[in-house]
Parts: C-alpha cells; structure tokens; sequence
C-alpha cells in the first residue's frame, strides 16, 4: 500500500474518532459512537499491517492475541463498582506503550536506521519517556489505592514537596540529556525510572475523595503520552488522537475540580482528605448534640407513605456498599405507588466522572431519572422526602454559609430544602472533608443509622407490611 | 522543521476540535466518555505495530511486541467496557 493510500486511510481513522466522541453526547448515539471509535482503530491498525516495509508480524500478532485476551477478559469480567480501577489500569498500558514506541525509535533513530535525528525527535522522545512513565506509575498507584490494595487515605511523609521537586529537576535533567545527547540510550531509560518514582510519590499523597480528579488527569496524560509519540513518529493520526484524548482528560479534570470548588494545585499537593484524620470531635459534639433525632425503617416508612414527591440522592456509602439494586427497588415500590421518584447526582458523587450514574444504570434506573446537580436543586422545594444514601459533604449547607470552612463554596445538593430529610449512614462520623454536618442536626432531618443496603431492604420490607 | 510546523498545527487544531466535541458530553456520559477515549489512547498501537515489525534489531521488536501487548489491552479493554457500559444506559431507553 502506497503512503499516500495509509495517510488517507489515517485521515478516515481520525475523522471516526471525532464522530464517534461526538457520539457520546448523547444516550441514544453513544453506542454507535463508541463502535465508530472502534471502527477507526480497526481501519488503522489493519492500514498499518499492510505498510509494506513491515517484514515480520510473528511478534505483532503474539502481542495482538495477547493484548485483546487480556482485554477482553478485563472489559467482560470487571464489576461496574470497579470501574475507576479497571481506567486507571488501562490508563496505565496506554502510559506503558507509549514509552516503549518512544524508545524504540530512539535506539532505531540513533543506531539503526539513517533517518535524521531532529531535535523534534529527541524532544519528543524525551516527552513521550516522561508522561508515559507518570501515567504508567501514577495509574497503577491510583488502581492500587482504588482496589485497596493500599490505603485509599492520603498517604503523606515529611519533605514531600522537597523530594517531589528534586525528582522532578532530576527528570527534567535527564529529559533534556535525551533531547541534546541522544546516542546515550542509558539517558532515556534513566527518564523513565525517575518519572516512574515521580508518578508514584505524585498519587501516594492523593486521597480517595480526589481520585475522580486524578483518573481524570492521568487520562489525559494518557493521550498526551500517545501524542508526543506521534510527533516522534511523524505520525499525524496518533497526534489527533492522542490530543482527543487530552483534552477529553483536562475538560473531566476542570469539571470535577470546579464541582469541588478546588483548584488543581490544591487537589494534587493540598491533601485535604488527611485533615479528615485529626480528631475534630470538638466541632462535632458543638453541631450534633442533643439535635440529631434518628429514626428506624417503620417510622420512615409512615414518612413515605404519605410522601407525592421523593429525590434520593446517592453518595460514596451506596456505592460501597452496592446498594444500587435494592435503591432501585425502593424507588419501583415507590412509583408504583404513585409516587415521584428522581435521582439528584452531584458531579463527584462515586469514583470517578459520572460514575454514580453507571451504577444506577447497572440496576436499570432509566437515565431519564438522572438528574444533575443544576437540574435537581430548584426541585428540592418541592419535595416531600430527600433520601441521601452515604453522602456527606456534597449535601453539607456549610458549604453555602460558613465561608471559613474547608468545602466554602463547593457546589451542594440543596437537600436541606426538602420538607423531610433522610441521612442514610453508619454513624455520625465526617466525610472526607472532616467536618460536622449541620444536616443531620437540622429540624427537618432524621438519621437513620445503617449500612446502605441493609436499610433499604428494611425499608422496603416494612414499606411492603 | 516544516514537519515540526505542520505537526503543531494538526496538534493545536486536534485540541480545538476536541474541546468543542467533549464539552457536550453530559455528566451521564462521563464515564463512558472516559473508557472510550481511553481506548482512543491505544493508537500508539500504531507506532508498536511498526516498531514491532521493521524488525531493526532484536531489542527494538522485543521493544515493540511489549508495546503491541500492552496498547491492545489498553484498546480492546477500553471499546469492550465502553460497549458494556453503554449497554446499561440503553436497555430502559
């Protein structure tokens, strides 16, 4: 196939990429958005197969075989729970890739080959080594925390902010050794050791709370490393893609920093979920006592019964404790009632963007009922019950009139502003921000102390006698 | 020189272009929105198809087969789990 017949054939692949991203504005076109994206990669990985100076594909279809077993195992196996893992490991390979293709073509472009070493293939060698390296690291600590494996707190240690700089000086050193002095293959392999170890330290600090944010970021990262890697191979097709994605990334990363009213800097080097860890039981007891009324599932029930209109609004604590199933069964015994049933769901509420609203799907809650952020608030006026399921500090009213406080002027669901309040939770306990609750001490609030699911499906069985 | 030009512009348009595209996306979709373009991060598949087979030396393919595995995982995985996810939002529809 000649050249000129593969870019043109590169040039339909990156057309489909942004058809089918355009795709995913939408339900009704997401799929055949999404098959578009896959069409696409299909196109240019069969074009690529065919280019004629291609002269062994043993390995290529050992890695393809391999690479789409594991994929497909992956894609198929993985509970919707566990989503935000399984993007922050793909996020990952895609990291890894990247710094493979980019060495590569270094040790060709130096030794191997007589193609010109331009400094635009140095610089971006340099480039792709060290994003790729943080993605991969940083990923793959972000799977870790996710999955548990390690702690999901901020984990910090004295003269972070020093260590961090040093590497990445060191980093810099060694990216720019690689631009200037490209026949020491040893430079470029240093790069990416010490942008691994950067990665890592980068994320370790990084709370639970803030992964939304993270996965956002390393996605983008992700495709930046796929886009320098374009600009190593002269590849316009990869640097398209590469840049689709992101800027896809940086767009998720600014929507979850501005619905936490944070800036970047802070999530990555705040670590705001360690204040979390202070013993602030002081402020608690100065909120909360002798206001909190709690309640069982009999008495809410009563509530319910009368009840016209119902928002729930779910947080972390539904999705920990897989809940999805028996809310949607509340929300169905509810309706067929005649009862308004919707769904508010603030922009972080899960793990990562828009993750609360897979797990709701998962359970067959038609989107119809998802409500955002903006569409929900002007609705809590009118609604009997709000029933919040393990959300804390994107219902807390502090945010709108305590202006000293760590989450002033995050963007909240309005819940206070229903007639009946109703706090799901396991204890009096703070979110991740570590601070009371005015809530759960309002007049208008019950507690209803429970893990998440069990209390639904009391709920539901004293609803249903 | 030129090439670097004309890469930078396709790169600066790229990101135009993906900005006007994703910010319609809606919070519903950001999940999806997500896996996908992360499987649109695999395109360096590309670039590891053809480390792989030039076949320069023996560690530049060894290099490139890592690469091919890796990027496939990261591609195959991220349409798959799209598709999947994609298959909940349509089914009440």
């Amino acid at each position: 196939m000649s050249t000129s017949l593969i870019n043109l054939a590169y040039l339909v692949a990156s057309a489909l990429f942004i058809l089918g991203l355009k795709g995913l504005s939408h339900p009704r076109t997401a799929v055949r958005g999404n098959l578009m994206g896959a069409t696409a990669m299909l196109i240019a990985v069969v074009v690529t197969l065919l280019n004629q100076e291609i002269i062994g594909y043993g390995g290529i279809l050992i890695g393809l075989a391999l690479g789409s077993l594991v994929g497909a195992v992956l894609a198929v196996r993985i509970p919707m729970t566990a989503m935000p893992q399984l993007v922050a490991l793909l996020n990952g390979f895609g990291g890894g890739a990247s710094i493979l293709v980019a060495g590569a073509a270094l040790v060709e472009a130096v030794g191997l080959t007589d193609r010109e070493v331009t400094s635009q293939l140095t610089v971006a060698t340099a480039a792709s080594g060290l994003i790729g390296a943080v993605t991969l690291a940083g990923s793959f600590v972000a799977f870790a925390k996710l999955q548990e494996l390690i702690s999901g707190n901020p984990i910090l240690f004295p003269g972070r902010h020093v260590v961090n700089a040093a590497l990445l000086i060191a980093t810099l050193g060694l990216a720019a050794m690689v631009a200037v002095q490209p026949d020491e293959p040893l430079a470029y392999w240093g790069l990416v050791i010490v942008a691994s170890v950067l990665g890592v330290l980068a994320v370790i600090p990084i709370g639970g709370a803030d992964m939304p944010v993270v996965i956002a970021l390393l996605n983008s990262y992700s495709g930046l490393a796929a886009c320098a890697t374009g600009f190593v191979l002269n590849n316009t097709m990869l640097i398209i893609a590469g840049s689709l994605v992101g800027a896809s990334g940086l767009i998720l990363t600014r929507i979850m920093c501005d619905a936490m009213n944070r800036s970047l800097t802070n999530v990555l080097f705040g670590g705001v979920g360690a204040v979390a860890s202070q013993p602030g039981g002081g402020k608690g007891d100065e909120v909360y006592a002798g206001r909190v009324k709690s309640a069982g599932p009999d008495e809410i029930a009563m509530i319910l019964e009368v009840a016209q209109r119902v928002m729930i609004v779910p947080g972390y604590g539904l999705a920990v404790s897989q809940a999805q199933h028996s809310v949607r069964d509340l929300a169905n015994l509810l309706e067929s009632r005649g009862v308004r049933v919707d769904f508010a769901i603030h922009p972080v509420a899960g793990r990562m963007p828009g993750h609360m609203n897979v797990l709701l799907a998962e359970a067959d809650i038609p989107y119809e009922k998802l409500l955002t952020m903006e569409e929900a608030n002007p609705q809590f006026e009118q609604t009997d019950v709000a029933i919040v399921i393990g959300a804390n500090d994107v219902v807390n009213p502090d945010a709108r009139t305590d202006p000293t406080g760590p989450i002033a002027g995050m963007p909240i669901l309005d819940v206070d502003k229903a007639r009946t309040v109703i706090v799901v939770k396991r204890s009096l306990s703070p979110g991740f921000a570590g601070i009371p609750n005015p809530l759960f001490a309002a007049d208008n609030t019950l507690m209803y102390f429970a893990d998440g699911k069990k209390a639904l499906v009391d709920l539901i069985t004293a609803l249903q006698s | 020189m030129e090439t670097l030009v004309f890469s930078l512009t396709i790169f600066v348009l790229a990101i135009f272009v993906g900005f006007e595209v994703i910010t319609k996306v809606p919070p519903t979709l950001h999940t999806p929105l997500m896996s996908g373009s992360n499987a649109i991060s695999g395109i360096t598949l590309v670039g590891a198809i053809l480390s792989s087979g030039l076949q320069y030396s023996t560690l530049t393919s060894v290099l490139g087969v890592l690469a091919v595995a890796l990027a496939t995982i990261n591609v195959v995985g991220g349409f798959l789990v799209t598709h999947r996810i994609l298959g909940m939002f349509r089914r009440k529809s």
